[in-house]
């Protein structure tokens, strides 16, 4: 693979040589990976690449064992998770990660980035134009009917939408998502990647995915992983056929 | 979630209102100044309560050492008493008039150091609530930003209140030993063992138990109220919305604590003295059992739950003592596996429907939508 | 010197309070190995593990008694038949308790934790009615009463010594059952994947049910051990349960070599101080000292970086 030669301020974010073991396994093994500025970057690889672990090392839900993550001149493998995200990175969970005692109105409200401290949080008004953001995010993830439903009872595809609902009222910089589209049925498929169409354009995304006609549908740049490193990377036509691909993931 | 009106909704007023009656009229008519003082006495447990309910009901955090919170509000309190009934004067057949009893039996001839501010009743008061949130906030602090949290957390609050415990036991030199500090007297010279200093106590504590509910509701119905809950659903989510979630369960647990040491501290000047034997693990673990039977996730049910287990407690043990375990342990085991919300959800799931239906059929206000709960 | 004391007798003090704390050590090795199977296996956490092992306690109490009255000359043997009539004992019981309460509980830890307090309450109630508030004491065989000399100075008790083996060889059992035999294969394929091990046609209620009664039958033995030590009532299970949690949680869930290495750092932490201070400081210092070690690496001592 090549390394870019370019200065590290071009990109949103550059990961130079990441390793992250487990018990003497490297899970993540001097990896390093460069997203630009409104850059839609799809990770492919089969299962236990490090595809995941690559996002939970991103947004410090795992402490590298040795490299560095810079996003937007800030040193991500020394702060914490909600520095993370107040530095302007959101993530989305694999399986739908919502507040299923709560309804779809506060999941929002409560990722609306306003009282984030804990007086903030104690001293939080509902004001205009916490509604007016939410109704519009709503609009966006086609739950503007459902406001006032509790997130238990939707179908696992609007708690997908949910869960990205609540990532977009973040407003972040860098978004991560983690196989939007697994369990969706066709109909919600193709809103979905309606939706990330709406949405990314102009901001910076990574997304895992499996669905290679859905990954054809958005990505800018794939990058394979094998065993926790790059295996190839470019555009999906190169990807598709590099030998090594086909061999490990493609598998035809 | 209360969606309308102020604080409580419409049917949540009903039943404050119930409550507020209850505790200020129908008890104080219905019972003598004994069985107040009491009544009293249970409702000290209740603030214990309502600090698990914000905390275990509300934030999935359970913790079975409530009981280190409510003695040091209590000792704070009976340190200061001690010193008021300590005067040189009626100590003066000691070998070291001045000083409390226990000291001088112990062949402590000077007061400690520590012991010195408990002379201030304004410092006693800020102790009271400052004390037990600075323990809770290095307990807090120490688990919680370390992410230990569910049966860790339990276990080791359980721990510290067996340290505790013991030490206030081996110290009695200084803490009054097994006995606790006793024979407490008077308050800025008012005598607390009257009548009528009963009645006012209950009055005071009825009103600080309303203050500590209509408080205990803000915050729930606060934006931190639903991160609670968000961040026993989902703790994960949480923190990667942006939320430092470790402060949130310090500040909960902290407030709980000095909830439960108003109760503590109120219980010393109704009861008249305090002792290890409510703060160890055995009363800390039954307190959590006042909150599960009244519903853990119900303010009101804390309050009617403390009532009754109490009253059941009190009644038991005097007719038959040997029943008492057995029904408590029996308490235990149904709550959890048959009635996990308890009465609340007893209330809620049949009181409530039942209502709603007579309601409907006589299309006219109905009486009382509730059935009284303790006495 | 150190304080009053030469570093000979030091050491002689050292070595007689490591020695004498041994029989604590073996009831905390048994107890915890117990409670650590049945949390690391399934979740729940037993607060009437105490009370499994009054029962093997009060089990060791009634051969004692009936051995002198009817069976004399078999006395000097009724031990090992208290040992194992206490082990069945609490097994049978065990094994019961999964049936009646927690299999309804598995992965709620936060309420199998109040449910068995409740039960921990009843079978406190059920000793004092059937065996009497009083507390009982059993007499030891001759033969375990005595002491071998190491030393002038260091002497160490055969009880000791003889509860020792033998938890050493019940830690090695429960090493061979969980880790080298075909059932513990299943007990770990159902800890793992519960749904899967299902599948492929593993009793998974009947593994919990025997987990359970294993747990709690080793807690019947600790409680014959438990006699030499300390006498017994209904209440005096109550007082092991949260050391033995600390022990647990101390050497890391899920690691016997972890709980068997804290259960000796705590008793002999214990027995040591007790000599320098008061008992009851010598536990405050002890239960602090774990406390705050587990505040600042709560993970335990022996535990391993996992991947989430």
């Amino acid at each position: 693979m090549q390394v870019n030669e370019q200065l590290s301020k071009d990109f949103i974010l550059s990961i130079d040589s990441l390793t992250v073991s487990f018990d003497g396994f490297k899970a993540v093994n001097d990896l390093s990976l460069y997203v630009d500025e409104n850059e839609i970057r799809v990770i492919i690889g089969p299962n236990g690449a490090g595809k995941t672990t690559v996002l939970d090392l991103i947004c410090g839900r795992t402490k590298a064992t040795s490299g560095s993550i810079r996003f937007d001149g800030l040193e991500l493998t020394k702060m914490r998770e909600h520095e993370i995200v107040h530095a302007g990175v959101g993530r989305k969970f694999q399986n739908p990660s919502i507040y299923e005692d709560l309804t779809v109105f506060e999941n929002l409200e409560l990722s609306f980035p306003k009282g984030r401290s804990v007086f903030g949080a104690l001293t939080f008004r509902r004001d205009r134009e916490v509604i007016e953001r939410v109704e519009e995010v709503a609009e966006m993830i086609f739950l503007k009917d459902h406001l006032h439903t509790d997130a238990a009872i939707l179908s696992h595809g609007q708690k997908q939408w949910l869960e990205i609902g609540m990532l977009l009222i973040q407003k972040p910089r860098l978004l991560m998502l983690d196989e939007p589209v697994a369990g969706m049925s066709v109909a919600e498929r193709i809103k979905t990647a309606e939706l990330l169409n709406t949405i990314t354009r102009n901001q910076s995304v990574i997304v895992i995915e499996h669905d290679m006609k859905f990954v054809e549908d958005i990505a800018h740049r794939v990058t394979v992983l094998h065993q926790g490193k790059v295996l190839s990377e470019g555009s999906m036509e190169r990807v598709k056929h590099d030998p090594r691909v086909v061999e490990v993931y493609l598998g035809h | 979630m209360p969606a309308a009106g102020f604080l409580f909704s419409k049917k949540e007023w009903l039943y404050f209102t119930i409550l507020a009656a209850l505790l200020l009229v129908v008890m104080p008519l219905a019972v003598d100044v004994f069985r107040l003082n009491l009544i009293g006495k249970y409702l000290t447990y209740a603030f214990v309560a309502i600090g698990l309910v914000l905390l275990w009901g509300g934030g999935g955090i359970l913790s079975l050492g409530q009981g280190i919170f409510f003695g040091l509000g209590g000792y704070c309190m009976a340190m200061f008493l001690k010193l008021e009934a300590s005067t040189p004067a009626a100590t003066k057949i000691q070998s070291t008039p001045g000083i409390p009893d226990f000291m001088d039996w112990n062949q402590i001839t000077a007061l400690p150091s520590w012991w010195q501010p408990f002379y201030s009743l304004t410092f006693t008061i800020v102790a009271i609530i400052l004390v037990p949130s600075f323990f809770a906030f290095v307990i807090g602090a120490a688990m919680f930003k370390r992410r230990v949290g569910g049966v860790y957390f339990a276990i080791i609050t359980q721990a510290v209140a067996a340290i505790l415990t013991i030490l206030i036991i081996g110290q009695q030199g200084y803490t009054g030993g097994v006995n606790g500090i006793t024979d407490l007297r008077t308050l800025h010279g008012w005598d607390i063992r009257t009548d009528s200093a009963k009645l006012i106590l209950y009055f005071v504590n009825a009103l600080l138990l309303i203050g500590v509910l209509l408080l205990a509701q803000s915050v729930r119905i606060s934006k931190f109220g639903r991160l609670l809950i968000a961040m026993r659903d989902r703790e994960d989510r949480v923190r990667f919305s942006g939320y430092d979630v470790a402060n949130f369960k310090i500040f909960i647990f902290c407030l709980a604590a000095a909830i439960s040491a108003i109760g503590g501290a109120m219980f010393t000047l109704q009861v008249g003295f305090m002792s290890p034997s409510f703060v160890g693990i055995v009363p800390s673990i039954e307190m959590v059992i006042f909150a599960a039977v009244g519903g853990r996730l119900s303010l009101f049910g804390a309050i009617y739950g403390a009532l009754l287990v109490n009253a059941a407690k009190t009644t038991f043990s005097e007719s038959f003592p040997e029943l008492w375990l057995f029904a408590m342990g029996g308490l235990f085991i149904a709550v959890v596996m048959a009635f996990p919300f308890g009465l609340a959800g007893v209330v809620k799931d049949h009181v409530e429907p039942f209502f709603a239906k007579a309601l409907a059929r006589f299309s006219k206000p109905s009486p009382e939508p509730q059935p009284q709960a303790a006495e | 010197m150190i304080g009053d004391y030469t570093y000979s007798e030091f050491f002689s003090i050292l070595a007689m309070q490591g020695f004498a704390g041994l029989i604590l050590f073996s009831v905390f090795v048994l107890m915890a190995l117990g409670l650590a199977i049945i949390f690391g296996q399934m979740g729940v956490i037993n607060m009437a593990h105490g009370e499994f092992m009054i029962l093997g306690a009060y089990v060791t109490y009634l051969c004692s008694t009936l051995v002198t009255t009817y069976l004399p000359a078999f006395f000097p043997y009724y031990f090992f038949l208290a040992m194992a009539l206490a082990f069945v004992a609490s097994f049978s019981l065990g094994v019961l308790v999964e049936w009646v309460l927690i299999r309804h509980l598995y992965r709620r830890p936060l309420d199998t934790l109040l449910a068995t307090w409740g039960l921990s309450l009843v079978l406190q109630q059920f000793y004092r009615s059937v065996f009497g508030a009083r507390e009982v004491g059993v007499t030891l065989p001759d033969w375990m009463m005595g002491s071998v000399s190491v030393s002038e100075t260091i002497e160490v008790p055969l009880n000791g010594l003889f509860v020792m083996a033998l938890t050493m060889i019940i830690a090695l059992g429960v090493y061979f059952i969980m880790y080298r035999s075909s059932w513990g294969k299943r007990v770990r394929a159902v800890v793992q994947n519960r749904v899967m091990a299902g599948a492929v046609g593993i009793n998974t209620k009947m593994v919990d049910r025997m987990t359970f009664g294993l747990g709690c039958g080793i807690a019947g033995i600790a409680g014959s051990a438990f006699t030499m030590i300390g006498s017994t009532g209904p209440t005096a299970g109550q007082l092991y349960i949260v050391d033995t949690f600390l022990v647990v949680v101390f050497g890391g869930a899920g690691s016997l070599i972890g709980t068997i290495a804290s259960a000796f750092t705590i008793s002999q932490a214990q027995s040591t101080m007790e000599f320098f201070l008061s008992g009851s400081m010598a536990k405050v210092l002890t239960l602090l000292t774990v406390v705050g070690i587990l505040m600042l690496r709560p993970q335990g001592l022996f535990s391993l970086n996992i991947r989430r």
